[in-house]
Formats: C-alpha cells, structure tokens, sequence
C-alpha cells in the first residue's frame, strides 16, 4: 500500500487507507477497448463513484472488481495483495459483494431466502452436516438468521420478508438486492446504478439506505451512477470516465469543475 | 355402456372397500416411486435448467452396480456404500466432462449431452456387468420379504413387507430432500442457482460444487429406485423404462416444482391404478397403465401448460 493514512471528510468521518487498487486496467473485448489504461484507489470507509456518460466503461469496471471480467491487462490490489485472476465467487467470498444494474435476484425465492443465500459466503458448517441438520449447520443457520433479521429491520422490508420477489415492485426488489448484498457483510460493496430506473422519492430513499450504510457499518461502498446531483451528494471521491479513460478523480467538488468532465457531460464542439 | 362407464365400476369399489383399499395401496406405492424419480429430475431441472434424460438409466447403473459389487463377494451394505461412493464419482465425472465444458450453451444442447450420457452408460454398464437379468439383493439388505394381512371391513388386505419398507424409506427421503432444500444454505444455493447464475455467482455459489451436488443426489435417488424397483421386477436394462413414466408425472406437476412432483406422482401412480382396475380390464382389455398416465397429462396441459403446480410465465410487454 503506498498511502495508509486516510484523510478526514468534510462532515467528519475518518476515512482509512487503501482497500482496493486498481492498477494499469484495460480490457478488450476483440477489437473493442472497453476500458484504457486506468487507475484509482478505494479507500477503506469512502464511498467511491464511478461516473460517466452512456458506454463510458462504468460496468465493465464493476465487472472487473467483481472478477466477471479478468482485465486483458492491469492488476487488481486488494487488502495490500495482488489479486490473482479469480472466478467471480471467489471474488464474493473474499468479502466483494455486489448489486446489478439489471437486478439479479432470485425471482422464485421469498425476500428472506434471497437475503440468506448473501449469507452464502460465510457458510462453514459441510455437507454431510447441513443434510443433517446437525450441529455446526444449525448454530450457523441461527447466527446467519439474525444477522439476516438485522439487515431486513435496517432496509425496512420486514413487512415483506415472506413474498416472493417476483411480486414486488422495482423499487423493493432494488432494495432486496441491496439487503443480500449487504447480508454478507462485504468489505466492499460495489453497487451497480442502485437508483437506475427510479422516481425521485425512491432515490432519496435509495440515497438514504447508502449513507446509512456506510455510517452504521463502516463499509466501503463504489457505485456506479448516472444522475450526477445524487452522486455528487452522496461520494467522497469520484472517478469519471468517458470512452473507457478516466478523465477526472477527486472530491465531487474538484470533479464538477474539472474542463474535460463538463466538456463529456456537456458536449463540445470538435 | 353408460353404465359401465359410470356406475358399475363405483358400485364395485362401495361393495368391496377391501379391494378399493388394496387398489389404492398398490398405487401409493408405484406412485412414491414416481414421486422420487420425478424429484430427481426437478432437482437438476431447477439448478441448472437441464433435462436430464439419464436420469433412468443412472438408476439401472446404481441397481446393476449394487449387485454387482455384492456378486464380487463384498457383504451388501458395504456394497451400498461403494455405490454411493460409484455414484458420487459419475457426478463429479458428469460435471467434468459434460457439463463445465458446455456451460452457457443452448438449454437443447445439454439435453442432447444427456443422451448421450445415457447411451454410453448403457454401452458401460453392459461392457461391465453384463446385459442379463439380475436378481437384486433384497433379502442381504434386511428388507422384509414378508406379508401382513388386514381384514378391513371383513375383506381382505395384504400388505407386502417390501412395499411398506418402499413407503417408509422413500418418504423419509422426500422429506428429508425437502428440508435440506428450504432450511439449508445449501439448499438455498441449488434453488438460488436454478434462478440466476449471475447472482448465484456474486453471492459466493460455486456453480460447479452444486452441480457435483445436485448430480449426486440424482445418484442417491436412483439408487433408492434401484432398489425399490429392482426388488419387484429385477435389475435389467428394461428398468430404464421407469424414468420415463416421470415424464407424465412432470408434465402434470410442472417441471420446477418439487411440490409438483410429490403431487403429481402420487396422482399417477394412484388414478392409473384405479382406472386400470375399474375401467380398463373391463372395458378396454387392460393393460392400460402403460399410457393411462400420459392421456391424463396430456388433458391437463391442455388447460393448464405449466403444469398444476408450475411456474406461469408471464411475458411482460
């Protein structure tokens, strides 16, 4: 880690030193570069945007941190260690978790399951002994249950913990899959547009559920978003893309000022 | 004829409720069988959207293999172990070679991979064991051979031994699969999977333990059926047909649901019997359990096409 001595925001918050480093990333799809030769940190505490026009290279980043992708060239850093090539549920049970910008929920399974199968990744107990239900599985499933019962109260979905989440709304299965994610109790949390798709209450409901997040449990959050007033309220650094470079990185303040990124979002005359 | 069709046959069943009750019992029984088939292939249907045509002849492998092994001079449980042991061994190969490989292909394309893993055990099992009839090992197991006779309301009713063992045990499995699927994190994974691999994978599942999982329990399964079936009519290749009378049972209680398959079997295997005995020697000569079960899941698709207990797909426009 090159740096581990954080810096203190604005409304007072202690933020840590490195989590996360991102090293050198491009990635190829044949001829396509999705994204150039980009670099940036996530510290432990922050909560980090990646912002940027349509097909700037927003989730193809995502997928890199989540190990959907393996980038073409570049390392990934993570917890002062390079991080070997990886399948994407090994990036989970290394403390990664993740919400999609399509939401990936388990449309069949009731709210609850959903947000036990987050508990997935701290699963110890064997086969033999979950057939069973015996011992080491059953301690593990009451533990895993009252974590699960303490992310739902924090999310406010107790009152459909039992319907299935193919019936509910947009907004509640948004919130659903924010809840799995952060049943895992993720070092990181990479959220994937959370407020894609939403009416302004549901953002600011959305807004809220982060900042909550990350102040009640400390954890790290990047998101990835669109609506550049949610994001520039919400992070503490912001990384902007534009045709798979970066082009801007900094406090939301130094980013809204920066020429190339008004000149991406604005458009300018070639 | 309209008598014979509609009266007559309740009639008999009010004046001899001992033969109704053997009737009933005797499909109960096939119709647990159908249940646990059926299970097997929801099973694999819903963590990974596989047909799996080989799910009959994986139960004529763990019957010949079973026998076999105890014709080999090994005492018959341990040979039940061992083919558990050949069973988790044929997953894991299954998942190697078939599956991994063929991730992400077209849902037609590993169906077809099926039969062919069904053609190669069929080639295997005869290299190996041989294309003879074989007696299965009832008796070196433990199970009863006996029989217990009931006199319900005066009549008659004989109860073999084997089939309330058959009733037992695979009901404790059913059972028992149930709870390991809704109250396990295990069992949460295989139904997550069969929902959605990206967010299986996001949330720590391993698409291919599950898999070696789900084949294995597959294994188990036909195993029991092996058994059950095997101790009735013998261990031959022809043992394979039974798989196929799940495929009425799926059709009928749609292919994710377990519930379906619980329902659906016991369904089957219950009204084929009755139709069998009071409409179809009479009427029709008999003989009529062999499609009986397809006709009825051809009427209820007609009306329902998932299925009684499938999932409606809803297209959204």
């Amino acid at each position: 880690m090159k740096d581990t001595e954080g810096y203190v925001t604005a409304d007072g918050r202690q933020i840590g030193g490195t989590l996360m480093e991102m090293r050198n990333i491009t990635l190829r799809f044949g001829g396509v570069v999705a994204i150039q030769d980009i670099s940036f940190d996530i510290r432990e505490g922050e909560v980090r945007a990646i912002i940027g026009p349509n097909g700037a290279g927003k989730s193809s980043m995502l997928n890199v941190i989540s190990g959907f992708y393996t980038p073409s060239e570049g390392e990934v850093w993570y917890k002062g260690a390079k991080r070997p090539p990886m399948k994407p549920f090994e990036v989970a049970r290394q403390g990664v978790a993740r919400t999609f910008q399509n939401i990936a929920l388990f449309e069949g399974m009731t709210v609850l399951d959903n947000v036990m199968t987050g508990r997935l990744t701290h699963m110890n107990a064997g086969i033999a002994s979950q057939a069973l239900w015996w011992g080491k599985a059953r301690d593990e499933e009451m533990e895993n249950r009252e974590k699960v019962e303490r992310v739902i109260d924090f999310l406010e979905i107790q009152n459909i913990r039992k319907t299935p989440v193919g019936r509910l709304p947009y907004g509640l299965k948004k919130r659903v899959e924010l809840a799995r994610a952060l049943a895992a109790e993720p070092s990181i949390l990479l959220l994937d547009e959370p407020m894609a798709g939403m009416n302004v209450e549901e953002k600011e409901d959305m807004s809220r559920f982060i900042l909550d997040v990350n102040d009640e449990f400390g954890t790290t959050i990047c998101l990835i978003e669109h609506d550049m007033g949610v994001v520039m309220d919400l992070s503490d650094r912001v990384v902007v893309m534009d045709y798979g470079k970066k082009i801007g990185d900094g406090t939301p303040d130094e980013v809204r000022n920066n020429q190339d990124v008004i000149d991406a979002y604005l458009g300018v005359p070639h | 004829m309209l008598n014979d069709i509609f009266i007559a046959p309740f009639v008999d069943m009010f004046t001899a409720p001992d033969f109704l009750m053997q009737v009933l019992w005797e499909g109960l029984v096939s119709g647990i069988l159908y249940a646990l088939i059926a299970l097997g292939f929801v099973l694999i249907f819903r963590s990974s959207r596989i047909f799996n045509f080989a799910q009959g002849i994986m139960v004529v492998f763990a019957a010949l293999t079973l026998v076999g092994l105890f014709a080999m001079g090994i005492p018959a449980w341990i040979s039940v172990g061992l083919t558990l042991v050949v069973m988790f061994v044929l997953a894991v190969a299954i998942e190697r070679v078939v599956l991994r490989p063929l991730v992400g292909q077209p849902d037609i394309i590993l169906f077809m991979a099926t039969i062919g893993i069904t053609l190669f055990l069929i080639g295997f099992g005869e290299t190996i064991f041989g294309g003879e009839n074989k007696v299965m090992i009832t008796e070196e197991l433990g199970i009863p051979t006996g029989d217990t006779v009931l006199e319900p309301f005066g009549g008659l009713l004989i109860l073999q031994h084997l089939d309330i063992t058959v009733v037992v045990v695979a009901t404790l499995l059913v059972l028992g699969l149930l709870a390991f699927l809704n109250y396990t994190q295990m069992g949460r994974a295989i139904r997550a999977l069969g929902d959605d691999h990206q967010a299986a994978l996001s949330v720590g599942i391993s698409l291919q333990t599950i898999w070696v999982l789900v084949w294995f329990i597959a294994g188990i399964i036909a195993l029991v059926t092996g058994i059950a079936w095997g101790a009735r009519a013998g261990v031959s290749f022809a043992l394979e047909v039974i798989a196929y009378k799940a495929l009425p049972v799926l059709m009928l209680g749609g292919l994710e649901s377990i519930t379906g398959a619980i329902v659906g079997g016991l369904m089957i295997g219950i009204l084929e019997k009755l139709f069998e005995i009071y409409w179809g020697q009479p009427l029709l000569g008999g003989n009529t359990e062999t499609w009986f079960a397809f006709v009825l899941a051809l009427i209820v698709l007609l009306f329902r096409p998932q299925g009684l207990f499938g999932e409606r797909i809803i297209e959204r426009v």
